[in-house]
């Protein structure tokens, strides 16, 4: 690595007076990579966020080069699909890139919240970081929504129909919003192409914006840890937390581990399952769209399903579209809902690690619902896990002030 | 020319300022939104459409587009007519009250223009699949034959009238339509010329 500080004397010393007497380049370095300083005791868990960044520069590269080949028109953008999956040189291979990082979007952020549940990211004082994440979630439900209509399959026309569909649940405006939203009377050529501008333009742009947000507020508090000690409270003389270690080279040669590891994974994906046996491309997307008829069996991606059951659980369309929005919204109350004293999971009582395991099992559940037919059984069960699902945030204030916790310790310790 | 600052000519200043160029920020904002609405060409393209209708058999069914909408029509035998009555008390609006769904001339119990032929759009009230065909009896006990959405499990009889205890809130809507000779309608215009 090229030394960042200016050295007096040289002339890359020299250069770099230049500029930082111009732009703090030095200073912002220092601020957010070489000085920056993250807790030694991060496990595993910590790789998430790194790793999401990795799948957004993924995201806009592929899909740039997608948007040279590819044609958002209603009588164009299926074969334009197929056209780069066949005759453009390497077209598959940025084609499957970009539809498995999505999938791969997917399960990295929700393994990054999943630990901030874990360790008690959310809590005082990171509530706006917080926050910022489940509106970078939003923005990514959105851009991955728009995306799907954009390769113009069964499952694309038919997704979006559903999906529009509930805004007109809304009482009194419902009809002329969904009518707006489209631009047409149906989904049709022109909502193709203003979902084209959404997707690689309005929501990109609000995405990138929002994890810079993301950063510098977590850069101003400090990240969390696995004990949810905040390490600024323990400094030494020279003013650095005892318990931290600079992100750069510290944490960056760490995570590029998991970096490699992570990228062998989605190449192999890539290159040996790209439909990852129909759920991350669905295989009544092969076919293109045709209005005439609705697939016999439509389920969303396997990201949106655990939402999609929770919808499908309520016989009731005006309160399903409420629950299922309500499922969505409710997580950004969690650093209000939560009212223990203690952040990890670590120094809790038992009845937040049951509340925790079950919030999850039923989270996975539910997702596996939504892939399911809406008959009988299932919908039984996806009543029952959404039950669990809202429980767990509403009651969140009850048990997690009743719940008895441990002691936390002054410094982070080392588990294993 | 020290502290005399007027503070509160300053405060009027400042939420004048904010309030005009606020109000000019809203206005601008109004060609944009409208550019989203559907456009001359949309709205051109959604013209009433004529639908041959001469050449269905009893008991037959096409599908066919106006306005992007999936319209179907359904000639109905006197055996499926007769049905209609032995599901009333399992629908949910069986005397087509809800007045969105359906021009007047179909406040009927068949909610048609003639009872032979029904003309409902393809499209399920709830999330908009196009609910499929299944005019079959049973087997679920009281099945009389009608739509069943494949999406969110809605069902609806005959004369496209929702169940209850289905997601779907109300009856398949009935798109407004003439008959302009015995075997050719109209679809989206109740009157006027042809």
């Amino acid at each position: 690595m090229a030394r960042i500080e200016s050295e007096v004397g040289t002339r890359a010393g020299a250069v770099m007076k230049w500029i930082d007497d111009r732009f703090p380049f030095s200073e912002t370095m220092k601020y957010h990579v070489t000085e920056y300083y993250a807790s030694k005791n991060f496990n595993w868990w910590y790789i998430f966020g790194v790793l999401a960044m990795v799948v957004l520069v993924i995201q806009i590269l592929t899909g740039i080069f997608l948007t040279m080949n590819y044609k958002p028109s209603a009588t164009e953008a299926f074969a334009s699909v197929e056209y780069i999956m066949r005759d453009v040189e390497w077209g598959w291979l940025i084609r499957y890139a970009h539809s498995t990082g999505a999938s791969f979007f997917f399960i990295v952020v929700y393994l990054h919240m999943f630990r901030a549940m874990l360790y008690g990211s959310y809590q005082k004082p990171r509530e706006l970081i917080w926050i910022i994440g489940m509106m970078i979630f939003f923005a990514l439900f959105a851009e991955a929504f728009a995306g799907y209509l954009l390769p113009w399959g069964q499952m694309s026309y038919w997704g979006a129909q559903v999906i529009i569909s509930l805004a007109g649940a809304i009482p009194f405006v419902g009809d002329a919003l969904v009518e707006w939203i489209r631009g047409d009377y149906s989904i049709s050529d022109i909502t193709l192409n203003r979902f084209f501008a959404f997707h690689v333009i309005l929501i990109p742009l609000a995405l990138v914006a929002l994890v810079f947000v993301h950063i510098v507020a977590l850069h101003h508090v400090g990240s969390n840890n696995p004990d949810g000690v905040e390490i600024k409270n323990k400094k030494g003389p020279d003013g650095v937390p005892l318990d931290g270690v600079a992100f750069h080279p510290y944490h960056t040669s760490k995570d590029l581990v998991g970096i490699i590891v992570f990228l062998m994974l989605f190449s192999a994906i890539v290159f040996f399952a790209p439909d990852m046996g129909g759920y991350f491309l669905e295989h009544a997307n092969f076919e293109p769209a045709n209005m005439m008829a609705t697939p016999e069996h439509i389920a969303p991606v396997w990201y949106f399903t655990p939402f999609y059951a929770i919808l499908r659980a309520v016989p009731d369309k005006l309160w399903g579209a409420i629950l299922m929005a309500g499922s969505v919204l409710l997580p950004v109350f969690l650093p209000w809902l939560d009212q223990s004293r203690v952040k990890s999971i670590r120094y809790r009582g038992w009845i937040y690690k049951m509340a925790l395991t079950l919030f999850a099992i039923s989270f996975i559940t539910l997702g596996w619902l939504g892939l399911q037919p809406a008959e009988g059984t299932y919908v039984l069960l996806a009543r029952i896990f959404s039950v669990i699902y809202f429980a767990f945030f509403l009651l969140m204030p009850y048990y997690t002030r009743i719940d008895k916790t441990k002691p936390v310790p002054d410094r982070v310790v080392y588990h294993g | 020319m020290t502290d005399d600052v007027d503070r509160n000519r300053r405060h009027f200043l400042t939420v004048a300022t904010a309030v005009t160029g606020g109000a000019g920020l809203i206005a601008a904002t109004i060609p944009f939104v409208a550019s989203m609405k559907p456009s001359a060409r949309a709205q051109a393209l959604g013209a009433p459409v004529e639908v041959p209708i001469g050449m269905l058999e009893p008991g037959e069914m096409i599908r066919v587009i106006w306005r992007g909408k999936l319209v179907y029509v359904l000639r109905r035998t006197a055996e499926m007519l007769s049905r209609l009555a032995a599901v009333t008390e399992h629908l949910r609006d069986p005397g087509s009250e809800v007045v969105e769904q359906q021009p007047e001339f179909a406040v009927n119990e068949y909610r048609s223009i003639k009872p032979e032929f029904l003309v409902v759009e393809g499209s399920c009230t709830h999330l908009g699949c196009a609910p499929l065909a299944e005019f079959q009896v049973g087997p679920a006990e009281d099945w009389q034959g009608g739509f069943f959405c494949p999406c969110h499990g809605s069902r609806f009889d005959l004369a496209g009238r929702v169940y209850k205890g289905v997601p779907a809130p109300t009856n398949l809507r009935v798109p407004p339509y003439r008959f302009l000779r015995e075997d050719l309608i109209m679809i989206g215009a109740e009157s006027g010329a042809a």
